[in-house]
């Protein structure tokens, strides 16, 4: 699965995360006149997270639009303005505010290009977060993206790097469909290398991370590293994982997953969004509907706990998988112990 | 003295304490977080104590109040204990929520505070829900949904005034407009007057001095002795300030208010010192006493603090308990109970 402009390529620029969504938005509100953006404190604060600093600077209040605190309003407003020549980015703070645009999101934005028969556009991007473990509770903890992944017309990019959160980015905004792209909050301030020159990641293609050939981990947005961590030490154990970081999971590179589980025999489904009904179930029933001859042990899913987000560190860290959880399973399904109880 | 000005003078005397104890829990709070020993962020109140204080102080035990993100002078104005409250914001096991909500979830059912809220407007369903039990329970209880002016903008409320109206329903809306939403000046947010969109569904709605603890206890004593005989539900403005940043994190607050604003609301309004003068000008306390008061409840939060710190999290076993209720835990209960943990 060759990416569209090589990674390796001009990898000379160091930046955050947060300064890669803050790039992203100025470059295409330079490049499209047409591109506004909406949400709360996202002029003069340049939100709570400071992502978007400075853009009310340079574009001004008619295009970097403070909205009051009504989500189901502006949200529609956005969808009103992209059906007839704008390119609004929506901007919700939490994640877990989605659940108020839930109506305009999946029976308005999501719908129309089909309900119109292809004559009507809602050319829309909603920027939000997800991510635990940052002591919030469970209001504003939630990964949120398996909901909205589950309903068709909806595109849904899954940053975990400073250079995907650029590059998808920018192709969200460009789409002519609604696209919302989930910013992992814990990882505003790390950093990474991005090209000097423009370019773009196109949407279902997966970033192979790491060769391996005992088992793949597959990791999304903030679980991406823990993958990462996991096959560190999996490599101390002697095995060998691949890692394989889809990007985008609508649309999904079934390719790529169904390309390297073939290959390793064994695999690992990593989200932080809860695991019941979730992104690591598609996956993993893909897997096993589409590889299930190559495969020599269950496909595992590790998300999120089904439960609350607690506050309390003591049970907030065991909610969300690590890289000890993701090792340890890897290991025992490599060994060919058994892994349910049952 | 006859008994009635005793009664009140200790009336009196308690609006003064539980303001203090309300700045005093958020001063140590405001401490905890800067000392790092507290996770995650908190909203201060102080500079509303007034709103809370003297809405509260008008409602019985069983009545109903919901709460903010910044919620903790609700939750102390309502009857909450310093001890239960600090291991809730240090999400140990002897939390009001057995540290699982944390500041922006505590709810303190015995006391009728049916919770803060991290969703902004996310409360106004459910305390007109909780007007709707009283109506057909027939309690004679009373709920006080309190909110911000951001809130304000948020939908929900226009759709419950409409059924409270219609039906009504033994509520009142609380709007604590403290001049910003987040790092928004309300006037940026809301347009036309506030008062007046309540007015739009024949909802009596009042404007009051937010800092004056006597004038908001009068006007909510009378308004909820008139919805426990079957009037309302009424909508109150009341203007406040709040002194510190959006949350614990804001402090450099430049770009939105100035340094001369915030001075000044401290210096001329504050609740609690002009409460205090008027209180030694009607020679129902003198300064000493009033510093008494202060001290002893400083010591109080002290000790509640210093328990908080010391107090066990809770067992990790309970990472799954009261998702469901009547289900011990939820993670064998939604694998149907078969499958082992
Ligand atoms: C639905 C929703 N949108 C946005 C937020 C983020 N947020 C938290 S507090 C706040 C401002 C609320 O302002 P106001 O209602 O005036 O209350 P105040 O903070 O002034 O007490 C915002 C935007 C949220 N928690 N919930
Ligand atoms: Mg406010």
């Amino acid at each position: 699965m060759p990416c569209p402009i090589s990674v390796e390529a001009g990898l000379d620029h160091e930046i955050t995360h947060s300064q890669a969504v803050n790039e992203a938005i100025a470059e295409e509100m330079r490049r499209d006149s047409t591109v506004i953006l909406l949400g709360e404190d996202v002029a003069e604060a340049g939100t709570p997270f400071k992502v978007l600093s400075g853009l009310v600077e340079e574009f001004g209040t008619e295009r970097v639009i403070d909205t009051p605190i009504a989500e189901p309003g502006f949200m529609g407003i956005a969808v009103g303005a992209a059906m007839t020549g704008m390119r609004p980015i929506v901007d919700i703070m939490f994640g877990d505010f989605l659940f108020l645009i839930m109506d305009q999101l999946c029976n308005q934005a999501a719908k129309t290009h089909y309900m119109s028969g292809g004559k009507l556009n809602v050319p829309l991007v909603v920027r939000t977060n997800l991510g635990a473990t940052r002591r919030s509770a469970a209001q504003h903890s939630q990964s949120l993206h398996a909901l909205v992944a589950h309903i068709p017309g909806l595109k849904i990019a899954l940053p975990a790097t400073p250079y995907e959160a650029k590059g998808l980015l920018k192709t969200a905004i460009r789409d002519d469909n609604p696209v919302v792209i989930f910013e992992d909050k814990l990882s505003y301030q790390m950093k990474g290398n991005v090209p000097e020159e423009e370019y773009l990641i196109e949407f279902g293609q997966a970033n192979l991370l790491r060769e391996g050939s005992d088992v793949t981990l597959i990791g999304t947005s903030s679980m991406v590293q823990t993958c990462q961590a996991a096959a560190d030490l999996l490599a101390e154990e002697g095995i060998s994982a691949e890692v394989l970081d889809p990007r985008t999971i609508v649309p999904l590179d079934e390719t790529a997953i169904l390309e390297s589980v073939r290959k390793t025999s064994r695999a690992v489904v990593i989200d932080e969004g809860h695991q019941n009904y979730g992104v690591t179930a598609e996956i993993a029933a893909r897997i096993s509907e589409k590889a299930f001859y190559h495969l020599d042990a269950p496909v595992i899913r590790l998300g999120a706990m089904d439960v609350p987000v607690p506050f309390s560190p003591a049970l907030e860290d065991l909610t969300v998988p690590t890289p000890k959880l993701v090792a340890r399973k890897s290991l025992s399904i490599c060994r060919g112990e058994l892994v349910h109880d049952a | 003295m006859t008994k009635s000005v005793r009664k009140n003078t200790e009336q009196f005397l308690h609006l003064y304490k539980q303001m203090v104890r309300i700045r005093t829990f958020e001063e140590n709070a405001n401490q905890l977080y800067l000392n790092a020993k507290m996770p995650g962020l908190t909203h201060m109140y102080i500079g509303q104590e007034a709103v809370a204080v003297g809405v509260c102080e008008a409602l019985e035990n069983t009545d109903r109040i919901t709460s903010t993100h910044r919620g903790h002078g609700h939750c102390l104005a309502k009857g909450a204990k310093f001890k239960q409250m600090f291991c809730e914001l240090l999400g140990k096991a002897e939390g009001y929520c057995r540290g699982k909500g944390g500041s922006m979830h505590i709810a303190d059912q015995d006391n009728g505070n049916l919770g803060a809220n991290a969703i902004v407007g996310g409360s106004m369903g459910i305390a007109t829900g909780a007007a709707l039990s009283a109506k057909l329970l027939d309690t004679k209880t009373v709920t006080v949904c309190f909110f911000g002016d951001g809130a304000t903008a948020q939908g929900l409320w226009y759709e419950v005034m409409n059924m409270a109206a219609l039906w009504q329903l033994p509520v009142i809306y609380a709007c604590e407009n403290n001049g910003y939403s987040e790092y928004t000046p309300t006037s940026e947010i809301a347009a036309g007057s506030l008062k007046a969109r309540a007015e739009a569904f024949g909802i009596e709605s009042h404007k009051v001095d937010g800092q004056d603890v006597l004038a908001v206890h009068t006007l909510t004593q009378g308004l909820v002795n008139r919805l426990r005989n079957g009037e309302g539900p009424f909508f109150i403005e009341l203007e406040t300030y709040r002194y510190h940043g959006h949350h614990v994190g804001d402090i450099n607050r430049s770009y939105y208010r100035t340094k001369d604003e915030e001075t000044a609301w401290q210096k001329d309004r504050d609740p609690i010192t002009n409460f205090g003068r008027w209180l030694e000008e009607q020679d129902i306390a003198n300064s000493e006493e009033l510093s008494e008061i202060a001290s002893n409840i400083h010591a109080e939060a002290d000790e509640a603090v210093r328990y908080a710190i010391d107090a066990p999290y809770p067992n990790h076993g309970e990472v799954d308990t009261h998702v469901f209720a009547g289900v011990k835990h939820a993670l064998p209960y939604i694998s149907g109970g078969r499958i082992g943990s």
